[in-house]
């Protein structure tokens, strides 16, 4: 018994501080339907930020202090990335403003390993309350104690701030609808600099209150992303209390799974998740988005076409280039290549998904990291040939996308998105704690190409078959009955309906077929490289293939490739320098705030207007967005 | 005070308002009269700068609009009723009434809750419902209450009575005349040509985004074919 109150204590203690920085993301998202992955970082700012002026300032006062500076700070850091990185891309299409997010998250990791070095930092112990309280003999520490009481204070304080004063009134109108805040007379452009502030804000307090709990680290902004996301989801979006009950369910499960279920402590919150969303789909307390209905509409995408005849012979001029690169006789270009195109077919799949099917998954490595695992288990394990396991891998990581595709598609918008990320960190967590089975941190080795493949070359030669194939495959796919269909189930649910369009099917057979054909890029890596790790299934592959198909611009049917390519090039020159996520980060910034279309966007109309012909027909569709996504369903709920 | 001249706007490429020009003065009620999708409410859209004119200019009281953000324009006193009301469902009455506030302004009306309540009685009642508790009627109630806590110097109404019960149209009228008495110019975009006579001075039709006709109201009676013409009675 008196372990059992321990263990609920520390789970107490725990969620303080995921409540704090998830409560952040919740109010950034619900004022400025911006899904903030810096979020993580400005909590990873707020544990180093702390720790030096803990070293400053001392005693108990000098600790609190510290806190509250800190919060201070990493809240008026938060406003410097709104007014400079965000406030350019208000106006582009909603997604695209992740991607400047994701640049965000590249700079603060080279910032703070700039500033505070790659040394793990040992949080200081809180002067007062170092020591530990005996309850029913069990010994609880009184830091964790001070959090307990602390927490529901903040929870307090910011319900009474949203709800019981004027900046919370207009925060809350504007979370429904800020054109007609603008239009009364607010200047939404403060208001969201302010939520920016106090969510930033609010994250690093979360990071320096964990200081005497943890420390500092650089790995700190992406280990407590999926954790938020999933209490921001469980929680429900924007509710405050929700992501209170969300974080303490969390935390307390996470403690009492460390003592009796060691394994499980990282699939144990997705299965909670998963069991939340099906019985309540928006959240424990939250509401159905009502978003979208007088949201921003961007400009009209033009209709696809299928490719002139000048553009086919430039792809096949490239085919035989590719076909040819052998002969230059540089096993560095051959290696290259092959990793490109091998990234071009994940990206193209991923492209598929979210700029024909507006469905925008945050975990698609699951899938690409799904093949690879399908092939490399069944190397290891049975012993299949190349063969045999090439032909499955695709079929596992379709299967993984049917499965995760009907989980997902019953949610529309940032909730699907949620959860796909986070169904896609449940696999990743499997993969990573089940050793026995999958080799965990470990990785599966010694996956070869059979025999007939094993040639300098061939395996190259084979890439660019499978991989050019896959691609054409899914372009294909796109001008065929099922894309039309599947662009029109994105762009008005109710209208493709009403054309006998069974909207849902669609988009669950595309999700697989994405999925499949990542899969196929997966195995392709697999065999390549002889080996997979637990990491071609994380977060930051699945934010690599996000960031390239933004970057080589949604709209355009070869986007993803062409961003696939070039990420994967800047990448290599770029990691050869000390600092390459500063300016990784730093050039995707420039690319957003500067070219708001993605590169073949851009170029495209750099080009018409040279030429002085704008080819762009009018037409009635919506733009790829998270809220044009449910706006859909709510029409044709109405 | 309020002067548009050569205002020329579009959607994408769509170009909806053709060189309108027209002005509206101190005191005085016009209607804005033109069949579904003639440009009323890009109109008055553009007045508020949520549509930006691509030519053309928009005065107000001296000062030119089309540079200005939305909100700027709001601060400036312009008032806007949009045609779908936009109430905040998710706020409770006063709260939607808070959101409009603004300072007191010299030389107009200031508005408080209370007196907004003595002008719409039915909201009084419900002051702490939500929004989305609200019929049509009322919301279209709270949607003015909610941009005269703004105490504006000019007032668009984007069809107020669209879609509402003719008891309640009657009392809208009611409303915009006591509005009128306390001297607050109003624009008023309207399909009902009753309820547009009723309440206001002068009549501007547009069709196609192009002014057909600018008088008073017995001026129109004078030539029934414009009326044929550019209104569906
Ligand atoms: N967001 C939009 N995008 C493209 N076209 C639009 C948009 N809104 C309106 N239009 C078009 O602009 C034209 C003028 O519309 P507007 O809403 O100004 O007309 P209206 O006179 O207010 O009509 P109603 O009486 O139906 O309110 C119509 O042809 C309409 O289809
Ligand atoms: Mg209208």
């Amino acid at each position: 018994m008196g372990l059992f109150i321990a263990q609920l204590l520390t789970g107490l203690a725990n969620a303080a501080t995921l409540f704090l920085v998830a409560s952040g993301l919740s109010l950034i998202f619900g004022v400025t339907r911006i899904v903030n992955f810096a979020h993580g970082s400005f909590y990873m700012l707020g544990a180093f930020v702390g720790y030096s002026l803990m070293q400053v300032l001392p005693g108990a006062i000098g600790f609190w202090a510290s806190v509250l500076l800190t919060g201070l700070v990493v809240g008026l850091i938060g406003v410097i990335v709104e007014v400079l990185v965000l406030r350019p891309v208000y106006k582009a299409p909603e997604l695209f403003q992740l991607v400047a997010t994701f640049g965000v998250i590249l700079v603060i990791q080279d910032l703070a390993l700039m500033i505070w070095g790659a040394e793990d930092l040992l949080g200081p112990r809180a002067p007062g309350l170092k020591g530990v309280v005996r309850i029913m003999d069990e010994p609880v520490p009184l830091y964790d104690l001070a959090l307990i009481a602390i927490t529901p204070f903040v929870l307090f304080a910011l319900w009474y701030l949203i709800s019981r004063t004027r900046i919370g009134v207009l925060v809350r109108a504007a979370t429904q609808d800020r054109e007609m805040v603008a239009a009364l007379g607010v200047n939404q452009s403060w208001l969201f600099t302010g939520v920016f502030f106090l969510g930033a804000g609010l994250a690093g307090l979360g990071g320096a209150i964990q200081l005497p709990k943890g420390g500092a680290d650089l790995l700190m902004d992406f280990n407590i992303l999926a954790a938020i996301f999933v209490v921001v989801v469980i929680g429900g979006m924007g509710s405050l209390p929700g992501a209170y009950i969300a974080a303490v369910l969390i935390s307390v499960l996470n403690v009492f799974g460390v003592s009796y279920l060691p394994q499980s402590t990282l699939v144990l919150m997705y299965i909670v998740m998963a069991i939340v969303l099906t019985v309540r789909p928006y959240g424990l307390l939250g509401r159905e988005e009502v978003v979208g209905e007088h949201g921003q509409v961007g400009e009209p995408e033009r209709p696809i076409k299928p490719a002139g005849t000048k553009a086919r012979v430039m792809v096949a001029v490239m085919l035989m280039a590719l076909l040819a690169l052998p002969l230059a006789d540089s096993h560095f270009l051959v290696i290259l290549t092959t990793d490109i195109i091998i990234f071009c077919l994940f990206a193209a799949s991923l492209h598929f998904l979210l700029g024909l099917g507006g469905l925008v998954s945050f975990g698609h490595a699951a899938y690409f990291g799904g093949g690879a695992y399908a092939a490399g288990l069944l190397v290891v394990h049975v012993n299949a040939p190349m063969e045999l396991a090439f032909v499955l891998a695709p079929l596992g990581a379709g299967l993984a996308a049917f499965i995760i595709g009907w989980l997902c598609l019953r949610l529309t918008g940032v909730y699907f998105a949620m959860l796909t990320l986070a169904l896609a960190q449940l696999l990743w967590s499997l993969v990573f704690q089940w050793d026995e089975f999958t080799g965990g941190d470990d990785g599966l080795v010694d996956i070869w190409p059979a025999a007939w493949l094993s040639e300098a070359n061939s395996y190259f030669y084979f890439t660019v078959i499978v991989g050019v194939g896959g691609i054409l495959l899914l372009r294909h796919v796109a001008h065929s009955p099922f894309g039309y269909a599947l662009r029109a189930s994105r762009d008005s649910q109710r209208q493709a309906e009403a054309t006998g369009i069974n909207t849902k099917r669609i988009q669950w057979m595309a999700f697989t077929m994405a999925g499949a054909l990542a899969g196929v890029a997966g195995a392709l890596f697999v065999f390549s490289k002889g080996s997979v790790f637990p990491n071609e299934l994380e977060i930051t592959k699945s934010f690599d293939g996000l960031i390239v198909v933004f970057l080589g611009g949604v709209k355009t049917l070869s986007g993803g490739v062409v961003g696939a390519a070039s990420l994967e090039l800047v990448k290599d020159y770029l990691t050869r320098i000390e600092y390459w996520r500063l300016a990784l980060g730093l050039l995707i910034i420039v690319v957003v705030v500067l070219a708001p279309n993605g590169i073949v966007g851009s170029l495209r109309k750099a080009w018409e207007r040279l030429r002085g012909t704008p080819a762009d027909e009018p037409s009635t569709t919506a733009p790829v967005a998270l809220t044009s996504a449910s706006a859909g369903t709510q029409e044709s709920e109405r | 005070m309020l002067e548009l001249s050569g205002v020329n706007s579009f959607y994408g490429k769509a170009h909806i308002l053709r060189d309108l020009g027209f002005s509206i003065n101190a005191g005085e009620v016009v209607s804005l009269l033109g069949r579904n999708g003639a440009g009323k409410t890009t109109t008055v859209k553009s007045i508020m700068q949520l549509v930006k004119p691509e030519k053309g200019s928009v005065i107000f009281d001296g000062v030119e609009l089309t540079r200005l953000p939305t909100h700027r324009v709001a601060k400036l006193g312009i008032g806007y009723v949009p045609e779908e009301r936009r109430i905040f469902t998710d706020l409770t009455i006063s709260e939607n009434l808070e959101v409009g506030r603004q300072p007191p302004r010299p030389g107009v009306y200031s508005w408080t809750q209370q007196t907004l309540f003595d002008l719409f009685p039915n909201l009084a009642e419900r002051r702490s419902n939500r929004g989305k508790a609200l019929s049509g009627g009322e919301q279209q109630m709270l949607s003015i209450a909610r941009t005269l806590m703004g105490n504006p110097r000019l007032l668009l109404l984007d069809e107020p009575s669209e879609g509402i019960a003719p008891v309640i149209v009657e009392q809208m009228a009611h409303t915009i005349l006591k509005l009128k008495a306390e001297g607050l110019p109003v624009l008023l975009s309207e399909q009902n040509l009753h309820f547009a006579r009723m309440v206001s001075d002068r009549a501007i039709i547009i069709e196609g985004g192009l002014k057909k006709f600018d008088g008073t109201f017995a001026e129109l009676e004078a030539q029934p074919e414009i009326r044929d013409a550019y209104l569906s009675v």
